[in-house]
């Protein structure tokens, strides 16, 4: 344990500093915790996890059962993109008042339902409990199957009060909630093609993901959650196999497609040329297309050529810099690992808040002994071990950017207030573009 | 973006639509970032944290630290009680701030946890402190929550010594650093001394040096928040926002108020600086003379151009008064005025401004959101709108010019630096107004119309 930084009794055991070890349970990095009560964690909660997810349903619309806040800090705030409708761009509450907290709120919610229906046409509604909605009572879910008999439309709740575990957790409600809105298809005989999952179409990532498949000749039934809409949706059971980018968020979802509608799936990540390159072979060979095989190697032989010949350029850029990784799920954490490898950077320092114990295992054999890993880390660990290992760039969200410039350290967001697309080969240039824009800045000329 | 609103106004009393509000959380975290070496905790889910930290991050560009007592579900059935004291041991053992400052949030208000007892019999490390309030999110709005996280210092803090310290205690209102640094350098030339209480400004506003500093320079200090019952007058700014703490300085120090407007505008600056030299009787030096001069001045240069123009206001309700104020001195036509914090002397107070310049055609709407705002300008349209960034997406589906001001502002920078009140805070918000409405007037005239010279 290094003496410089000061840490919690409680969290030793979700730190692992392979050369100075503090994982005080024997081998394993503690994760799929609560935080500690009185940590600055950078976590968030239940609800937000079921949000972010069901979130880019384009057509859907997202009442927010509860006290404005949950509402008003998840409003527009997620950069996924869509090509038909805004609908999810707007915030709808049920603003619950102090009166309602006396009363119930089953009633505001039954009115605030008639209201939406009366003057749009919707064909979905999600419906968010957040902490207080069990707390006093509410059948969310009796008005929900009241408003989808009284109206034919779906109305589906969503019970995800902030308390009741991790970000995890709600990540599952919200694919309950998915597998619950298309229960009705389950028999929809099955058709060539694949659904996408987990991608949300940031900065239009999925639009990419799409096209590299229709390229290879494999047809994309449904996108899950990325520019989604209701009809999309429920064309997922068709579909022969699951491709999961975001594993974190969306393999139970996987699970429970293959378990009730014999979907298999594979997991995949287009970060970095080379999980690029293997995820699309591996969809291909999944399949068992020959064709989509020979012209996945193809395309991927011809971009990955024209991507390293990009990369090349900027290696004297980045030579002798490091990096610090601190990300939502495991699975993008392995991958920008390896992302920076091929850009010749060193990750020192690396973060996830949900990892789990798999990807801890595969981020070990990856980075070298003196790589600090931190589970669920909080600012002032951050800092010093992003001082402590050297760091030059720190790869975060909305949160961390402010922390690594105050410590002259260059950022990327690789959340949902990325800038441009990170995922395939353009999201390889943009990347190695964005690094290098923060590394290099002349600003950092005025702050030694 | 946003087309599917739409123009026919339907009333909806359940449904709130694009609010113009947050819950009282974030007004309490800001304001507990405002005092020196203070940790703000947030008392329920570990989400609430996270999200008002994001909100304050996104608005000041800024790192904003606050711990949470991360509720689980055994919490959310026997109380939060255990939380709050590991929460506030871990806090002091690990980040070692001189105050905590707890406030509550739905959960744990609807639970009823009584922070009174916890705190109570909670053991807090010698010379360390721990205050608290109570924020129920489901109660007027983050407004609401920042002043009364100040009764929350008052109530704790505040003493009346009998010595009088000869300070003036200046409650700023929920406004940005930029404000604060402003209000300071008037009263500091007005020769008043005085405690600003809270001052974000040297925290939210902090320079690069290469370390992150878990605590800034800035913030009022304990013993000035305690001196505070010592003042011999509290300018009280902000209407809506000032008055309760200032009724409760009253009321435990028996310290007398003045309550006024913010001062944004001509108006209510001089009311400000006026206020400020009765205490010191100090005649307003040059320096203001000269500023208050300038601005004036700029208003006469350019008055052709904002004369007339009507504008939507909308925001947090005394940054809307004040810029209401501001509007009306430029001739501009206040057209639609709303705030979505639920405080009727809003509208009272934002409507006496429009009857005072004789505009006739007028909206003022507190409890107020932002897609009534939309289909009422869908309908009648204006040739501004200043606000929140929340107003981008009607201004774009609308094609209107629009300016920035209040919080929060996510989509651009330097505006928490900057002051908008003062006299100099007037010009940079004029130069900002006119710019913006110059700049349409030159995109869309004919190339015949388009002059170099304006």
């Amino acid at each position: 344990m290094s003496g410089s930084v000061r840490i919690l009794e409680e969290r030793k055991t979700s730190i692992l500093d392979k050369a100075m070890c503090c994982n005080g349970n024997g081998k394993e990095i503690g994760c799929e915790k609560q935080s500690v009560s009185g940590a600055v964690s950078q976590r968030a909660c239940v609800y937000c996890g079921a949000r972010v997810v069901l979130n880019p349903i384009t057509d859907a619309y997202h009442i927010v059962h509860g006290p404005i806040g949950c509402a008003s800090y998840t409003w527009d705030i997620r950069g996924s993109l869509s090509s038909g409708a805004e609908i999810y761009r707007n915030s709808y509450s049920t603003d619950l008042r102090e009166s309602d907290i006396i009363f119930g709120g089953e009633k505001k919610l039954a009115a605030a339902i008639d209201e939406l229906v009366e003057k749009e046409n919707p064909k979905l509604i999600f419906v968010y409990a957040t902490c207080i909605v069990g707390v006093i009572g509410d059948d969310i879910e009796a008005v929900c199957r009241l408003a989808e008999e009284k109206y034919g439309i779906r109305v589906i709740p969503v019970k995800a009060p902030g308390f009741s575990g991790t970000k995890s957790l709600g990540y599952k409600i919200a694919c309950n909630a998915i597998m619950r809105l298309i229960a009705p298809n389950r028999e929809l005989p099955k058709g060539k093609g694949v659904n996408i999952l987990g991608d949300f179409n940031l900065a239009g990532e999925m639009w990419i993901i799409k096209s590299y498949l229709e390229r290879i000749g494999i047809p994309v039934v449904s996108t899950v959650t990325g520019d989604a809409s209701f009809e999309s949706l429920m064309r997922m059971p068709s579909a022969q196999l699951n491709i999961v980018q975001c594993a974190g968020s969306s393999t139970y979802l996987a699970n429970q497609l293959e378990e009730q509608m014999g979907i298999p799936y594979i997991k995949v990540s287009f970060f970095g040329v080379e999980d690029t390159t293997s995820s699309l072979v591996r969809i291909a060979q999944a399949l068992g297309d020959q064709q989509a095989l020979s012209k996945a190697l193809a395309f991927t032989a011809e971009e990955s050529e024209k991507a390293k010949a990009f990369l090349k350029t900027y290696l004297p850029k980045f030579e002798g810099k490091k990096a610090a990784v601190y990300v939502g799920g495991g699975f993008k954490a392995i991958s920008l690992i390896r992302q920076f490898r091929e850009m010749g950077i060193e990750t020192v320092v690396v973060g996830t808040q949900t990892g789990q114990k798999e990807d801890y295992e595969i981020i070990e054999q990856l980075v070298s002994d003196d790589t600090v890993i931190l589970d669920d880390a909080n600012p002032a660990e951050l800092e010093e071990f992003m001082l402590e290992k050297g760091a030059d760039i720190l790869v975060g969200g909305v949160k961390e950017r402010p922390l690594a410039y105050k410590l002259g350290i260059a950022f990327c967001d690789h959340n949902h207030e990325r800038k441009h697309a990170l995922a395939g080969f353009e999201g390889i240039r943009n990347f190695t573009r964005e690094v290098n824009l923060s590394l290099n800045s002349p600003v950092w000329e005025f702050c030694r | 973006m946003l087309d599917l609103t739409p123009k026919e106004v339907s009333i909806r009393s359940a449904l709130r639509i694009n609010p113009c509000k947050t819950c009282q959380p974030v007004g309490a975290m800001y304001a507990a970032l405002g005092v020196h070496k203070c940790m703000p905790h947030s008392h329920g889910s570990q989400g609430c944290v996270s999200y008002h930290r994001t909100f304050l991050t996104r608005h000041f560009k800024e790192p904003a630290m606050a711990s949470t007592s991360s509720f689980t579900e055994g919490a959310s059935v026997f109380g939060g009680g255990s939380n709050i004291k590991t929460a506030v041991k871990n806090v002091f053992d690990l980040y070692d701030p001189d105050i905590i400052a707890v406030h509550t949030t739905c959960l744990s208000e609807t639970i009823g946890d009584d922070l009174n007892s916890y705190i109570q019999e909670m053991s807090i490390p010698e010379g360390k402190l721990v205050v608290h309030t109570n924020t129920p999110s489901y109660v007027g709005s983050h407004i609401n929550g920042f002043f009364n996280m100040m009764c929350g210092f008052i109530n704790y803090l505040a003493q009346k010594t009998g010595t009088p310290n000869g300070k003036t205690a200046i409650f700023p209102g929920f406004v940005n650093p930029g404000d604060m640094r402003e209000l300071k350098r008037i009263a500091g030339l007005m020769q008043v001394p005085f405690t600003m209480f809270p001052d974000t400004s040297g925290v939210m506003d902090a320079p690069m040096t290469g370390r992150f500093e878990m605590y800034h320079k800035g913030g009022t200090t304990i013993d000035e928040i305690r001196g505070l019952g010592d003042c011999g007058k509290v300018l009280a700014l902000g209407q809506i926002t000032s008055v309760e703490p200032a009724e409760l300085l009253e009321k435990k120090c028996k310290v007398p108020y003045e309550l006024m407007p913010l001062p944004i505008g001509i108006e209510a600056t001089d009311q400000f600086v006026q206020a400020l030299s009765k205490i010191s009787h100090q005649e307003v030096p040059y320096e203001l003379e000269e500023q208050r001069g300038q601005l004036v001045d700029i208003l006469l240069d350019s008055h052709q151009y904002s004369y007339q123009k009507s504008v939507a206001i909308f925001g947090d309700p005394d940054t809307v008064i004040g810029l209401t104020a501001l509007c009306l001195e430029m001739g501009m036509v206040p057209k639609y005025v709303i705030t979505g914090t639920p405080k009727e002397e809003f509208s009272k107070l934002a409507g006496a401004l429009c009857e005072k310049y004789g505009v006739q055609d007028y909206t003022v709407k507190a409890n107020a959101d932002l897609f009534e705002l939309h289909q009422w300008i869908k309908n009648d349209p204006v040739d501004l709108l200043l606000g929140t960034s929340y107003g981008k997406q009607i201004a774009k589906a609308e094609d209107i010019p629009f300016v920035r001001a209040g919080f929060p502002v996510l989509d651009r920078y330097v505006h928490s630096v900057l002051p908008m009140v003062g006299y100099g805070g007037a010009m940079l918000l004029v130069e900002k107004i006119l710019n913006t409405l110059m700049d349409r007037q030159d995109r869309d005239c004919e190339d015949k119309d388009l002059e170099v010279v304006m």
